[in-house]
């Protein structure tokens, strides 16, 4: 005999370096085809409705995560009263608005004074003539209050102090109190946007309460594309 | 006397010494309107009958539910073992519960507030409904404990149970999401600031921290989509996944049956114990 024949061609030896389908009699298959006609349909049908349920998902899925990576916008300049309303020994308490489009929820205290030369000396900070600090705590964001008594911000949730000056003075904060910008126009205050400080009172964009700032902690707490 | 059909036996009984009074065909009549009569009740009786059958020749759903709910329990099998059972009706409750809140809820930071009180003021049971979701909520993630705790002690979560050990435990981490989202809806002063509190420690994360918490809020400030979130969130995105999780879960259950407790001590096989001597 020569060589070894079966007549099935399912038993034959199959070669690795023969196509797909030869010599393995699959039905529906051309001998030889790399691809079968069932197999090619199957990746197809696959394909199209993974291509179907992607043009939707993805969409939404941009649309939902879409806040991360926009920009918040900057909020323009409030007025908050009169340069002789403030002085650098006490603060004083307005309210500014955070968000204009959620009613109460969307306005903050800030405690404001006159910058005190003598006390403030942060060289970043040189160039805002008043003192503005967020009410938000540095540790997990309840309002803090001013104690005129004690010269110290006091959280209610839990027990952060700070110093007259934002620094933490006690409880669990990670920083100081953030601080608006400031200007004066016309004899008018005005505050801006909100800075964070690490705690030699160094600027840093606004940073979440509970992020860290200070040595390599700066770049584990990133800057956001939000902010 | 004895010869007579029982209608007219009981009819004529002693009154008139037993002599038959009425016709043969008054009779007969009679007897057609009483056996029509059993016709119908018998077909009545057939109507739930026939609705079953024909629901369960064209599902099948009569062998799957017979092996669903009718299977062999483990020896020991005691009231600790309804805990699974009770969690799923607290979450039923949750579900009912919250979509007629929701009929009259509204999810906007001016409007939340005042559609709250509404809703516990004015509407008809209105306080009963929003304070069986709001307790209801606190029975749930008792409940979804007490029944980890049991499948922990009792070593149900062993093999070949494991899988199902996950999916609950994702079920636990998606009603603690429910808890989350659901505790800012009625925003009062106390929720509102729990929530700033709560997003705050999911920015604590380091580097992906302040992302999630961007995600939360939708921006860097907690502002007018964040309550909006949170309700899409509490109200669609979560209950579909502990429904559909809450499937999975029974479906494993009624597929490899619960475990004896463990102080049950396994009864040896005949054959076993025969090859041991």
């Amino acid at each position: 005999m020569p060589g070894p024949t079966v007549a099935d061609p399912s038993k034959r030896p199959h070669s690795k370096k023969s196509p797909y389908t030869a010599d393995r009699g699959m039905p529906g298959a051309f001998d030889g085809e790399t691809v079968t006609r069932r197999r090619f349909m199957t990746g197809g049908v696959l394909a199209a409705g993974g291509i179907a349920t992607a043009a939707f998902t993805l969409p939404a899925l941009g649309f939902a995560l879409g806040p991360v990576f926009t920009r918040t916008e900057a909020r323009n300049w409030q007025d908050v009263g009169g340069v002789n309303d403030f002085n650098p020994l006490t603060y004083s308490s307005v309210v500014g608005t955070i968000d204009p489009y959620v009613g109460e929820t969307g306005k903050t205290t800030i405690y404001i004074r006159k910058r005190d030369p003598s006390r403030d000396t942060a060289k970043e900070l040189l160039k805002y003539p008043y003192v503005a600090i967020s009410t938000r705590c540095m540790h997990l964001g309840c309002p803090v209050r001013y104690v005129q008594a004690s010269e110290r911000f006091i959280c209610p949730c839990h027990g952060g102090v700070y110093t007259f000056d934002g620094k933490v003075a006690g409880g669990p904060p990670v920083r100081p109190l953030d601080r608006f910008e400031t200007k004066v126009e016309n004899g008018r205050v005005f505050v801006g946007k909100r800075f964070s400080l690490n705690s030699k009172l160094e600027k840093f964009k606004p940073r979440d309460p509970s992020n860290h700032l200070d040595g390599v902690w700066q770049y584990i707490y990133p800057s956001r594309p939000t902010t | 006397m004895k010869l007579l059909p029982g209608p007219l036996r009981r009819r004529n009984g002693g009154k008139n010494g037993g002599e038959v009074v009425t016709r043969p065909r008054d009779r007969e009549i009679e007897r057609e309107k009483e056996s029509a009569k059993e016709r119908r009740k018998e077909a009545l009786v057939e109507i739930p009958i026939q609705t079953l059958g024909w629901l369960d020749e064209r599902t099948g759903g009569g062998p799957f539910l017979r092996g669903f709910l009718y299977r062999k329990v483990p020896r020991g099998t005691n009231w600790f073992y309804t805990l699974g059972s009770a969690t799923m009706f607290a979450f039923v409750s949750q579900a009912v519960t919250g979509v007629f809140l929701a009929m009259y809820y509204r999810p906007s930071a001016t409007e939340a507030y005042p559609s709250v009180q509404h809703i516990t003021n004015d509407v008809f049971l209105g306080e009963f409904v929003r304070g069986m979701h709001k307790w209801g909520a606190t029975v749930m993630v008792i409940l979804i404990f007490a029944h980890m705790g049991r499948v922990f002690f009792f070593g149900a979560y062993k093999y070949p149970r494991e899988l199902n050990w996950i999916i609950g435990v994702v079920l636990i981490v998606l009603t603690l999401m429910m808890a989350l989202t659901g505790y800012l809806l009625p925003f009062d002063q106390r929720s509102f600031w729990a929530t700033v509190v709560a997003v705050n420690l999911n920015s604590s994360g380091p580097i992906i921290g302040p992302y999630l918490a961007d995600f939360l809020r939708g921006g860097a400030e907690f502002g007018a989509t964040t309550i909006s979130r949170f309700y899409a969130i509490h109200m669609l995105l979560i209950p579909g996944l502990i429904a559909a999780l809450i499937g999975a879960h029974l479906y494993l259950v009624a597929k490899l049956g619960t475990t004896a407790p463990p102080w049950l001590k396994a009864e040896k096989r005949r054959e076993l114990a025969q090859e041991e001597i």
